[in-house]
């Protein structure tokens, strides 16, 4: 706020602005934006989600138990996404610390090709994303001969999908936590190491504390895509009914079943991801408030120094 | 000991992949790739993906502002809770939002009934795939032109208007400007997302070719049929086009990086 003399409370200038309303619109405009606004968002986003609702319990709650519970293929898609989806956010939690400490906490030539590399995961298509472990390890792919003589199975099976689900979202909590301990900076961490603290009591009293909640969010994202994520595992897990089909996957399957009762069933399906996908939104705007709060006491501190 | 961690990590998931993909397109000659990349059905899936995207990314960079704007300016009832709706798409599976919008606009769905006898089709048509893409890319335009919106200083509005700017000059000579930056990243976002996009896309599809049928699609066909060098022909096609997305962005935030420094 370089443009406001120093004498003058910045409270004034600012109620003074909205009471002039230079800022302000005419009412005809307000209004037409506003409400054109909430048609947007209401055909757009709260029209699907209760339609998903609508059809899922259409028959009826104990018709909607049946569909997720009476249907061995259905369930074996939950259990196969509750398995898979564990190990990709495990990974890209341990890969996402690790990636920013580098980054953060370090000098060294290539930083920025290395954030780069980061974010390449969301540029390229899941689809692609796919082929390109197709290629490394399907029958006629780079490591396919080696892996059948030694009969390990990855392609069509549950270890290409973690890993495909792992590339798609590689770059979750890593983004997340980088502007986080940049913000933060290393001062507690070297105050704690001239205390004495070995480094990994350095690690897990002072780093983590320090960014769990932004830990927290890009878990929480990185989560919810792993659960949702069609294109890449949709090449690569061959689509076995009841052996290799994950919860989305089940979606288009029983969309595609063509009877009115797949029709409701897949619905049924679909509603758990969009109740995951709420309780998704829920837990970030909560978490936004407290990323944004440690961001501002960060940068507090740093100013006061 | 993080860094070789991070190093090894990223060889594994990223680079190696990357390389087999660039290794089994350059195992073909030119002629080969042209043959698996141009020919008449490719170049009609490439015009349904791009020309799908760009209007999908045009309506959503129009939307998105207007959005960011009434969230940013104005006060409504429920403002929190809308706010929050504009996230949805992303955290949605895809697949979720396609089965759902192909039973909306079905010829008896909520919305299917009211626009098919006025004409309207919007599913299992070109219409349909745009609309599911705008969808999946609402949350960009928003989320980056909203920061840009906030940060800015109320006086540039006030000299303009003590100056004899009428509102509208105001916003499109004075803010719009300001905004071109963010504007353009989040049409380059919501673009570069819409190009890859399967899921969603895949219900709401006819799959006719020239019409409704996607490049994704092609590369999933070419694999079932175990054509890979021709499925990886087209995938280069598509990075291609989502790297170059890629570099105007990092370009972008750069230039907006260096203009904020500049103003501090």
């Amino acid at each position: 706020m370089h443009s406001i003399p120093k004498h003058m409370p910045t409270s004034t200038v600012v109620s003074a602005s909205r009471g002039r309303s230079a800022q302000e619109d005419p009412w005809w405009v307000r209004w037409t934006l506003i409400s054109l606004s909430v048609l947007v968002l209401s055909v757009l986003v709260i029209l699907p989600i209760a339609n998903v609702f609508y059809h899922a319990f259409s028959n009826g709650v104990a018709a909607y138990w049946n569909n997720l519970t009476g249907d061995r293929e259905t369930l074996h898609a939950i259990q196969l996404t509750l398995f898979v989806v564990p190990i990709a956010v495990c990974a890209n939690v341990i890969f996402g610390v690790a990636a920013a400490w580098a980054i953060t906490r370090f000098r060294f030539p290539g930083r920025t090709i290395l954030t780069t590399m980061i974010d390449l995961p969301f540029a390229i298509s899941p689809v692609v994303a796919g082929l390109m472990f197709v290629l490394l390890f399907g029958a006629k792919g780079y490591f396919g001969p080696w892996l059948q003589q030694h009969n390990i199975q990855i392609l069509n099976a549950w270890p290409a999908i973690a890993l495909v689900t792992t590339f798609v979202t590689l770059p979750f909590v890593a983004r997340e936590l980088i502007p986080v301990m940049e913000a933060i900076g290393s001062e507690e961490e070297i105050a704690a190491i001239s205390l004495g603290a070995n480094g990994w009591q350095m690690f897990w009293r002072v780093t983590i504390p320090n960014i769990k909640w932004g830990l927290l969010y890009g878990v929480i994202l990185c989560n919810a895509r792993a659960m949702g994520e069609f294109g890449a595992v949709y090449v690569v897990c061959g689509r076995v009914i009841g052996k290799t089909e994950t919860m989305p996957i089940r979606v288009n399957t029983l969309f595609e079943g063509g009877t009115s009762e797949t029709y409701s069933s897949s619905f049924a399906v679909a509603s758990l991801l969009t109740m995951l996908s709420l309780v998704t939104l829920f837990i970030k705007i909560a978490l936004e408030h407290k990323t944004q709060a440690d961001l501002k006491e960060a940068a507090q501190t740093h100013q006061t120094e | 000991m993080s860094l070789g961690f991070t190093l090894v990590y990223l060889c594994l998931l990223v680079v190696i992949p990357l390389i087999a993909l660039f290794t089994k397109a350059s195992s073909l000659t030119l002629q080969q790739f042209i043959a698996a990349a141009w020919t008449e059905r490719v170049r009609a899936a490439y015009f349904v993906t791009f020309s799908s995207s760009l209007i999908a990314a045009i309506a959503d960079t129009i939307l998105g502002l207007m959005l960011a704007w009434v969230l940013v300016r104005y006060d409504f009832p429920f403002k929190r809770l809308f706010d929050s709706l504009v996230d949805l798409p992303f955290a949605l599976p895809t697949a979720v939002a396609g089965l759902v919008y192909s039973s909306l606009y079905a010829h008896n769905g909520w919305m299917g009934q009211f626009l098919l006898p006025l004409g309207i089709k919007l599913a299992y048509s070109q219409s349909a795939i745009i609309l599911v893409l705008t969808f999946i890319g609402l949350p960009f335009v928003v989320r980056t032109v909203q920061p840009v919106l906030e940060s800015l200083d109320a006086d540039v509005e006030e000299a303009a208007a003590c100056l004899g700017a009428s509102r509208w000059q105001t916003f499109t000579r004075v803010l719009l400007p300001s905004l071109y930056p963010a504007l353009i990243t989040g049409f380059a976002l919501t673009f570069a997302r819409a190009i890859g996009e399967y899921g969603s896309v895949v219900f709401v599809s006819s799959n006719v070719p020239g019409k409704t049928q996607i490049a994704p699609f092609l590369i999933i066909q070419r694999l079932e049929e175990f054509k890979y060098a021709e499925a990886t022909a087209v995938a280069i096609v598509l990075l291609i086009a989502s790297f170059a997305m890629l570099i105007v962005i990092n370009a972008l935030e750069r230039r907006t990086q260096a203009a904020n420094s500049a103003a501090n």
